[in-house]
């Protein structure tokens, strides 16, 4: 591989954002008209849906659970969605995803609310381009709301990382593939609870303290976008009983 | 990753309302019964495929992606591209629809629209052919199944049509000179029609499949020639009923055609 330089000496990233600089954040809750809950969100060029079912009988019925809701969470990208054609299915990244994912969002739902019944959370990422756990995380946890599943709060999020030594905010492609390191974060902001936390490459002990700091602001910026897609939502549904959003005109 | 839907539950209202109604010709969204939900096509939705098409019809929502890549062609036809069709019932479309492998539904699905394309030689595979015998484009059609609202036959059809005539061959990738659009022969369109009591409709909504007896699918080219079919349900179609459908999915192909897939 050909060295890449993910960052000129402005101090400017190689899709031209400053190191703290979001990219473009579109969000639609209430896309899907049989999901209890629903979202779609763009963010960059990723593209994600995210569908609750629930709460409603397990099934199979063995992993009925007495004292709660089973929540389960499934990641899964579609085909077309990456450079080269992925093959249908699950894979092992994808179930470790589904996993991590899973437990971020069982940390805020009120699980005990709802014995002996399932939470089915549906990701499907449309078009990937590096964050796309976060961004179906954050994508999820909307669809939550929107199904009306009570909540602690929203889960929100963000990936942190290091190139040319600088740390930077939600990595793009070639920031991921190339760069340094690589942390997503997920929060509940009300309690500040950290419900999701990964890291690969390389950090020193300051910079995984800048870096945590820094993830954090940022995922604060998300959860507003979050919290006004929901308004959004149902200021519309106000006005229009049956009112549906079109992901094309996001 | 999806598989089989149970059968849809409605209630008996519903289904009676729905009866009445078809009796004399009327519908519940107060279509007649030759009318088409609208429908909504966007291409190039995902940048990431060689082509896309994101389809409406009424509130069912499909995506396609096409993927072109390079790989060897089958042994009995060495001089020939190669095309792939997969459907995905995902979850996320409807609580009937569960994670795991495509079950019947599915593939049944990924079929009838695979046959209407292979049959009305709607690309080219001649073309496809880089190297005989050795090197060929794959064309990769991917459905997934965003929002089930009934009739995925014809708005699957209809994205992974749009799809094709969007994608471009990916020769630039490859260092193989500059890319070109996928080499278009044919237009075919499916229409898809719903039989309950006596009564039959074009374009059957979730509730419609529900309570019908049977479907009949039918594929025609430009030229109003039929291309491909499928009845489905376990009920019947009288001959005359058939030669009806047959007649009225060539017409009402050919005005989607010029709606929605005219090229320009």
């Amino acid at each position: 591989m050909e060295e890449i330089k993910l960052m000129d000496e402005e101090g400017r990233r190689i899709d031209g954002r400053r190191p703290d600089e979001l990219r473009p954040i579109k969000m639609k809750v209430g896309v899907l008209t049989r999901a209890d809950g629903s979202a779609y969100l763009q963010w960059g060029k990723n593209k994600v849906l995210a569908a609750v079912y629930g709460p409603r009988e397990v099934f199979p019925k063995h992993l009925q659970d007495p004292e709660r809701a089973l929540l389960r969470a499934r990641y899964n990208m579609a085909s077309f969605s990456v450079e080269e054609r992925k093959r249908p299915g699950p894979d092992r990244r994808s179930i470790e995803l589904s996993k991590v994912i899973s437990e971020a969002l069982r940390a805020a739902v009120f699980v005990e609310q709802f014995p002996k019944t399932s939470i089915d959370v549906f990701i499907e990422i449309l078009q990937a381009d590096a964050g796309t756990r976060i961004a179906g995380l954050v994508a999820a946890s909307a669809a939550l709301a929107d199904a009306g599943i009570p909540m602690k709060d929203l889960v929100t999020g963000m990936t942190v990382g290091k190139v040319e030594d600088t740390l930077i905010l939600d990595l793009c492609k070639e920031e991921d593939n190339y760069g340094q390191a690589d942390l997503p974060i997920a929060i509940i902001p009300r309690t500040g609870e950290i419900v999701l936390l990964q890291m690969d490459g390389h950090m020193t002990q300051e910079e995984i303290d800048r870096a945590l700091d820094m993830a954090i602001r940022g995922a604060m910026k998300v959860y507003e976008i979050q919290k006004r897609a929901l308004l959004e939502r149902y200021e519309r549904l106000v006005r229009e009983k049956e009112y549906i959003a079109d992901i094309s005109e996001v | 990753m999806s598989s089989k839907t149970t059968e849809n539950v409605i209630s008996e209202i519903k289904r009676s309302w729905i009866e009445k109604l078809a009796i004399s010709g009327k519908r519940v969204d107060n279509r007649g019964p030759e009318d088409f939900r609208p429908i909504k096509v966007v291409k190039g939705f995902v940048e990431k495929a060689e082509g896309s098409a994101l389809v409406s019809m009424g509130r069912t929502t499909v995506l396609v992606g096409v993927k072109v890549e390079i790989g060897a062609p089958f042994p009995d036809t060495p001089d020939k591209g190669v095309i792939i069709t997969n459907a995905e019932l995902i979850p996320l479309a409807a609580p009937t629809f569960e994670p795991g492998p495509p079950g019947e539904e599915g593939i049944e699905l990924a079929r009838v629209v695979d046959r209407g394309i292979r049959e009305s030689e709607m690309i080219d595979l001649g073309e496809l052919v880089i190297e005989e015998g050795e090197k060929v484009w794959i064309v990769y059609i991917d459905i997934d199944v965003l929002n089930y609202e009934g009739n995925l036959f014809d708005a699957s059809s209809l994205a992974a049509v749009a799809a094709l005539m969007n994608a471009k061959i990916p020769y630039s990738k490859h260092d193989m000179g500059e890319d070109r659009p996928l080499p278009i022969k044919h237009v075919p369109v499916s229409v898809t029609w719903a039989k309950i009591g006596s009564a039959i409709m074009v374009d059957p909504s979730y509730d419609e499949e529900s309570i019908m007896s049977a479907r009949l699918t039918v594929v025609t080219d430009e030229e109003g020639n039929v291309r491909a079919m499928q009845k489905g349900g376990e009920g019947s179609f009288t001959l005359d009923e058939v030669k009806k459908i047959i007649k009225k999915s060539a017409e009402l192909g050919s005005r989607i055609r010029k709606q929605y897939l005219e090229v320009g």
